[in-house]
């Protein structure tokens, strides 16, 4: 027990943690989209992510050669080059993403095939990609290249505001602000929200349930691309088994929010990364998981849909 | 038409077919001669017909009793909370973890054997079933998945940084359980303990049986179906959902307290999450809510990662594509449950 540092640290917790927070709510669209659309938990995605990361590494550190010995580069070079691995991730992601569908629930969903057999085939994905990845890398830790220099925006009330941490709070706020509007406002948007409510009524009305499910997936993996390219700037380094922890937390942000529903997402990521944080300073790391797993069923017990589960309802029946 | 065939062919209907024709003796015959077998399965090994089984590095006495056996009851126990009443647990390892642990510190600190120590692991993993069910149960199916998943990291959590059970180094020199009517279960014997694990999952087998037939079976095949419909026609769903984790979670105790006494070493490191993502998936591969599907599904999920260690870094990538063919092939598993009891279930899926 440490309470001090609520005093000393509380603002660059406070800031880390909506960082970190942030990049947790996007994973965890990858599990709250394909929830809402086919009640069923995309254990495959804690891979997709995994796969970002090493996305974002190959191409850093092989195709731009960022290596402590290898090249340098500066101004507007540096911006290109993340833009550059950001996209690379956000491919990479959705279509792996599109492909998990493919092979792990499709034919599965064609048959009509109970919840639990979808559940382990994709384990079985999981399991495949990321044994796949560990012999590839023959389970070695890589760390990734420094692209972009950390310096600091200057301290705010002993914050440290670092420009990687700043772009991993502005980045996921505005995808979020897209996903909204995109959800709400378009035909396509509107087509994924219809099925989450009735898949029988939005056949009925023409949709086409099959390419909503594969777009629910592809959107569920740029996201989760972004994420994947976000963690690897910020923490620079990824291993076979990232995915495992991330996945873990990003499910449990989902499931605090309220499962299903994008804004649950997103404030249960926020309310995860921040209590981590302090968790993480006050009790010692090694009980950070043990308190937000309780924090969870707490939760759970009074509001028993998650922190914003009164809109899922709504939108269900 | 070959893959159609395959489609239809339901083994489980064929079995209980050509069961039902059978009389009182020649099922008890069938039974004892199936027995015979199973009991002689240690010496396969060294019998030249069978000696395919042989697996590399570890001997296949020792791989009969963990992974197959150990595997075989912790997916009876399973088949309890997600077969029989439909429950998803993505904890389970939890309550295997308290056994274990149970074993392990109270035959190092008080000095007793397995057999005393026995009730009290089964009683502990009772009390923590209790402890989380009681909350948990309350929550919709999906939310139920999560809580559980999240026990089964606290318990393994807390084993890792308590001083009791000595961190990530575990607790070693467990004794082995004590010589009982000349059975010998010590590193020499391996099939000694084979055959103990073989009546332990008789025993889990003839209560399944049991309940199946009784009230609560039939209360958890309501709930199972459909728990609105279930509660409205008066049944207490929340207790019997109760009782069948906490049975559940007796059976895993008890595989803990025995593996404990058998690998006489433990550590946080031997109960993590994809343990209970093995025994669910020898559950769901095998067949859910049929014991012997579960059997099946467990014993070849269990010798599977042993079998082909020759191929030993790409091991679990095989069993991964295993997983997937499979459940696109047979999605109800190998051996599934009645049909009758199946297409009932459409609906409430």
């Amino acid at each position: 027990m440490n309470f001090s540092v609520l005093t000393s640290q509380f603002w660059s917790l406070a800031f880390q943690g909506l960082a970190l927070g942030l990049i947790y709510s996007l994973v965890s669209l990858g599990y709250t989209m394909v929830y809402g659309v086919l009640r069923l938990i995309n254990f495959a995605n804690s891979e997709v992510f995994m796969l970002g990361t090493f996305a974002t590494f190959y191409l850093e550190s092989y195709v731009f050669d960022v290596t402590t010995t290898g090249k340098q580069y500066r101004g507007m070079q540096v911006v290109w080059i993340l833009l550059a691995s950001l996209i690379a991730s956000m491919i990479v992601c959705a279509v792996v993403a599109m492909l998990v569908e493919v092979v792990a629930y499709r034919r599965l969903r064609a048959r009509g095939a109970n919840k639990l057999a979808s559940l382990i085939s994709a384990i079985g994905v999981s399991i495949f990609l990321s044994e796949g990845m560990r012999i590839i890398t023959a389970s070695k830790p890589l760390a990734s290249p420094r692209v972009l220099q950390k310096w600091s925006f200057g301290t705010i009330a002993g914050a440290d505001i670092r420009i990687d941490t700043v772009l991993a709070i502005i980045i996921p706020i505005i995808v979020f602000v897209i996903l909204d509007r995109f959800v709400t406002k378009t035909r396509l948007g509107k087509s994924i929200r219809a099925v989450s409510m009735s898949e029988e009524n939005s056949k009925l009305m023409g949709i086409n349930i099959n390419r909503v499910i594969t777009l629910t997936f592809c959107i569920g993996g740029l996201t989760t691309g972004i994420a994947a390219f976000l963690y690897t700037t910020v923490y620079e380094n990824t291993v076979y088994k990232v995915g495992f922890t991330m996945g873990i937390a990003a499910f449990t942000a989902a499931v605090l929010g309220g499962i299903g529903n994008l804004r649950g997402a997103f404030y249960g990521g926020l309310a995860l990364g921040i209590l981590e944080q302090y968790a993480s300073a006050i009790l010692g790391s090694q009980w950070k998981s043990v308190t937000v797993f309780l924090v969870l069923v707490l939760v759970l017990l009074f509001k028993p849909n998650g922190l914003f589960g009164e809109a899922v309802q709504q939108t269900r029946t | 038409m070959i893959m159609s065939i395959f489609k239809d062919f339901n083994l489980r209907d064929q079995g209980a077919h050509i069961w039902a024709g059978w009389n009182r003796t020649v099922r008890t015959i069938f039974v004892l001669v199936v027995l015979g077998v199973v009991c002689l399965l240690p010496f396969a090994a060294d019998w030249g017909p069978t000696s395919f089984l042989n697996t590399p590095i570890t001997s296949f006495q020792n791989v009969l009793v963990y992974p197959i056996g150990m595997f075989v009851l912790m997916a009876l126990g399973l088949n309890i909370v997600v077969g029989k009443s439909g429950l998803l647990d993505l904890g389970y390892v939890a309550f295997f973890a308290i056994g274990a642990y149970s074993q392990a510190i109270m035959s190092t600190t008080l000095g007793w054997n397995t057999w005393e120590i026995m009730p009290f692991g089964i009683a502990f993993a009772m009390l923590s079933g209790l402890l989380l069910g009681l909350p948990a149960l309350r929550l919709r199916g999906d939310y139920l998945a999560i809580i559980t998943m999240g026990f089964g990291e606290i318990v393994r959590l807390v084993a890792l940084n308590i001083n009791i059970t000595n961190g990530s180094e575990g607790i070693p020199g467990i004794p082995n359980p004590p010589k009982i009517l000349g059975f010998n279960f010590d590193l020499m014997h391996p099939q000694d303990f084979f055959w103990l694990v073989l009546v332990m999952i008789l025993l889990v087998i003839w209560m399944i049986r049991r309940f199946t037939v009784r009230r609560p079976g039939r209360a958890w095949e309501a709930i199972r179906q459909d728990e609105d419909v279930a509660s409205l026609m008066g049944v207490n769903t929340l207790v019997y959902k109760l009782w069948s984790f906490v049975i559940g979670a007796a059976v895993g105790g008890a595989a803990g307290v025995l593996y404990a006494s058998k690998v006489m070493v433990i550590s946080p490191d031997m109960f993590k999450f994809d343990v209970s993502i093995l025994i669910l998936a020898c559950v769901v591969f095998g067949g859910i809510g049929n014991i012997w599907g579960v059997i099946l599904g467990a014993s070849i999920l269990a010798y599977l990662p042993d079998r082909i260690r020759f191929i030993s870094d790409a091991r679990q990538l095989v069993f991964g594509l295993v997983l997937i063919i499979m459940m696109n092939l047979r999605p109800d598993g190998l051996l599934p449950r009645k049909k009758r009891e199946k297409i009932t279930e459409k609906g409430a899926m």
